[in-house]
């Protein structure tokens, strides 16, 4: 299985926020496709971007030393709200012209709802939350995810092109690659003839300030889980956090019995966390968390229970009541 | 109103067992039905009450022969009828396949459908991929993240999205496909005579064949991904746990913080020297 001469070059999709940002992921994903381009002689890095016709004087500055060859953007005004059908047809449309050997998604909420049917509609494969992208021996995407809630890791490649990957936010750091390449910027022509569009969106209510927030950038987490009872638990927690400049965080059980909020959630259905330490309070361990945290520089976890499964991930497992412990620290 | 309801059967993964070759104890480990495939469930036969009696819902699922078992439940809560979509040609499939499959079986069996609905995720491949390719495979417009519906009529219905940064509402027209995330709701408890409608209904078995795949449409054959290694991810943390009384406790907690942040310190001054070469 020998790579594929007509499809070379790198394609990163470059979600533009709400807040007319372009999304974290996507820097992540940049620094890992210039590691890959380096295995693959050096072949181009491109984006692709659909921006607000207002907003396109902003497109040079957010893409300056960014070491991306081509951006590719559109800006016609159907395109201002996310919409699966109108991005997927333009996705697919660039990369039948330009035949990128790999095209690469951050795993937000609308790269998961867009990659699919990309994918399906390129009749090529897509492996979905990756932790590593590699190239092989072949020069082929050897792209691992987590199954089985992350207790299995699975080396997958594909056998067509463009090979398909996406990525969740803060799965991958950025690094500090400096790369003065004077990116060519392309306007795409929007073909949306024929491309029935039946969902209107309606009303948005923002419960988070922007989708990024402090536990993305927090060095200390400390989250809490069951084991902390009820909100007076989380007010320890909050004291507790505060006292050593971290920022709390909760279990999805925790969530779910309404003692925290769910922006704050970690784990399969929440957030990727990787601070520098994470502190893990009356959590149980099950795998459901332990995805979203694992990659924690270190882990401390406070658990009444010694058999808890949360201890076999640590770096330092204290068997005690938080309820004793926390208050004697604060006394410290 | 036609509703096709998808849904797949997972090994139970909050108990998983391991060999010690690291590979994954199959054999007594009890299958259920995807807990996000309750959801969309839930969902399809809230529409139904919300409508009329004029609605009805098929589920769908690819898999083994005894996956009519977890169709049959569905049916004693109020689903009418059940497809297992099964041939040994399917195995091996990933979502590209998987898709093609299911898509070309509602084709086969309800091609008049309005309404198709999915869990958000699976939870043994958590891909959240299955849902987006079915439409794909139809060319049909979708709705993930889907949290409770609003309203709905003959034509349309209103939607409720749970997203990273807050919460959308969309209206939509059929024929759509919903995937859904979990809400609350208390579990539904079998109809009065369920469990007698589930034992006396026919659950229709396709084949590849039947829906009208080739070979190599389907199964390994027909996807463009395959596994090349898999190996259980093991933690890289020494756990050392500690017994101590709560004072030493505090005492480890607080020293182990400042041996942990101490180092945090040489990580700011490393981004201040990025910084500071970046300017």
């Amino acid at each position: 299985m020998m790579p594929n001469q007509d499809y070379s070059g790198i394609l990163i999709y470059a979600q533009l926020t709400r807040e007319n940002y372009i999304h974290t992921v996507f820097y992540e994903l940049l620094d890992k496709a210039k590691m890959l381009s380096k295995k693959l002689n050096g072949v181009d890095v491109n984006a692709v971007i659909f921006t607000n016709p207002k907003n396109i004087e902003g497109l040079e500055e957010s893409f300056k030393n960014m070491g991306v060859n081509k951006v590719y953007y559109c800006d016609d005004k159907r395109l201002k709200d996310y919409s699966t059908q109108y991005y997927s047809k333009i996705i697919v449309d660039l990369v039948e012209q330009t035949k990128p050997e790999i095209l690469l998604i951050g795993a937000t909420n609308q790269g998961r709802d867009l990659a699919p049917r990309v994918s399906r509609a390129l009749h090529t494969g897509l492996t979905a939350d990756c932790v590593d992208l590699d190239i092989n021996e072949n020069g082929k995407l050897a792209a691992t995810r987590p199954t089985f809630g992350g207790e299995l890791m699975a080396t997958i490649l594909c056998k067509n092109y463009p090979q398909m990957a996406t990525v969740r936010p803060n799965v991958f750091k950025v690094g500090s690659v400096e790369d003065y390449v004077n990116s060519e910027f392309i306007l795409l022509d929007a073909n949306l003839e024929g491309i029935n569009n039946n969902v209107e969106i309606i009303d948005f209510k923002k419960t988070l300030e922007t989708e990024i927030n402090n536990l993305d950038n927090a060095q200390i987490i400390v989250a809490g889980g069951m084991g902390l009872k009820n909100e007076q638990g989380f007010k320890l927690l909050k004291e507790f956090a505060d006292s050593i400049g971290g920022e709390i965080a909760a279990s999805r059980p925790a969530v779910e019995a309404g003692f925290a909020s769910k922006s704050i959630q970690i784990g399969q259905t929440g957030k990727t966390v990787r601070p520098k330490v994470y502190i893990a309070c009356g959590i149980s361990g099950a795998i459901q968390h332990t995805v979203g945290m694992e990659n924690s520089e270190r882990i401390i976890a406070i658990n009444k229970d010694p058999e808890a499964q949360i201890f076999d991930i640590a770096d330092v497992g204290i068997v005690g009541d938080f309820f004793d412990i926390i208050p004697k620290f604060l006394q410290k | 109103m036609k509703i096709a309801l998808c849904v797949k059967q997972v090994p139970d993964t909050t108990n998983i067992k391991w060999t010690e070759n690291n590979t994954m104890q199959r054999e007594g480990v009890e299958s259920i039905i995807n807990p996000y495939d309750v959801y969309a469930a839930e969902l399809a036969l809230k529409i139904k009450e919300s409508i009329d009696k004029d609605v009805e819902i098929t589920a769908f699922t690819m898999g083994p022969m005894q996956a009519s078992d977890m169709l049959r439940k569905l049916i004693s809560l109020g689903v009418d009828n059940g497809v297992l979509i099964s041939d040994r040609k399917f195995a091996g499939a990933d979502t590209y396949a998987t898709g093609k499959t299911i898509a070309a079986a509602i084709k086969t069996v309800m091609p008049d459908f309005d309404l198709i609905i999915c869990g958000q995720f699976a939870v043994d491949g958590d891909t959240a991929q299955t849902g987006p390719s079915i439409a794909g495979n139809l060319g049909i417009s979708q709705v993930t993240y889907v949290k409770s519906f609003e309203k709905i009529d003959k034509k349309s219905i209103v939607l409720k999205r749970e997203l990273d940064d807050g919460i959308e509402t969309v209206k939509a027209s059929y024929p759509l496909l919903l995937c859904v995330l979990q809400d609350t709701f208390e579990p539904r408890r079998p109809l009065i005579n369920g469990i007698k409608l589930a034992s006396k209904s026919e659950i229709k078995i396709l084949s590849a064949d039947d829906i009208g795949l080739n070979p190599e449409d389907v199964g390994l054959k027909g996807s463009p991904t395959f596994v090349s290694r898999a190996y259980r991810n093991l933690s890289n943390h020494n756990a050392q746990k500690y017994e101590l009384s709560v004072e030493e406790s505090a005492e480890l907690l607080k020293n182990k913080l400042e041996e942990y942040c101490h180092s945090e310190f040489d990580l700011k001054s490393d981004n201040s020297q990025k910084e500071a070469n970046d300017a």
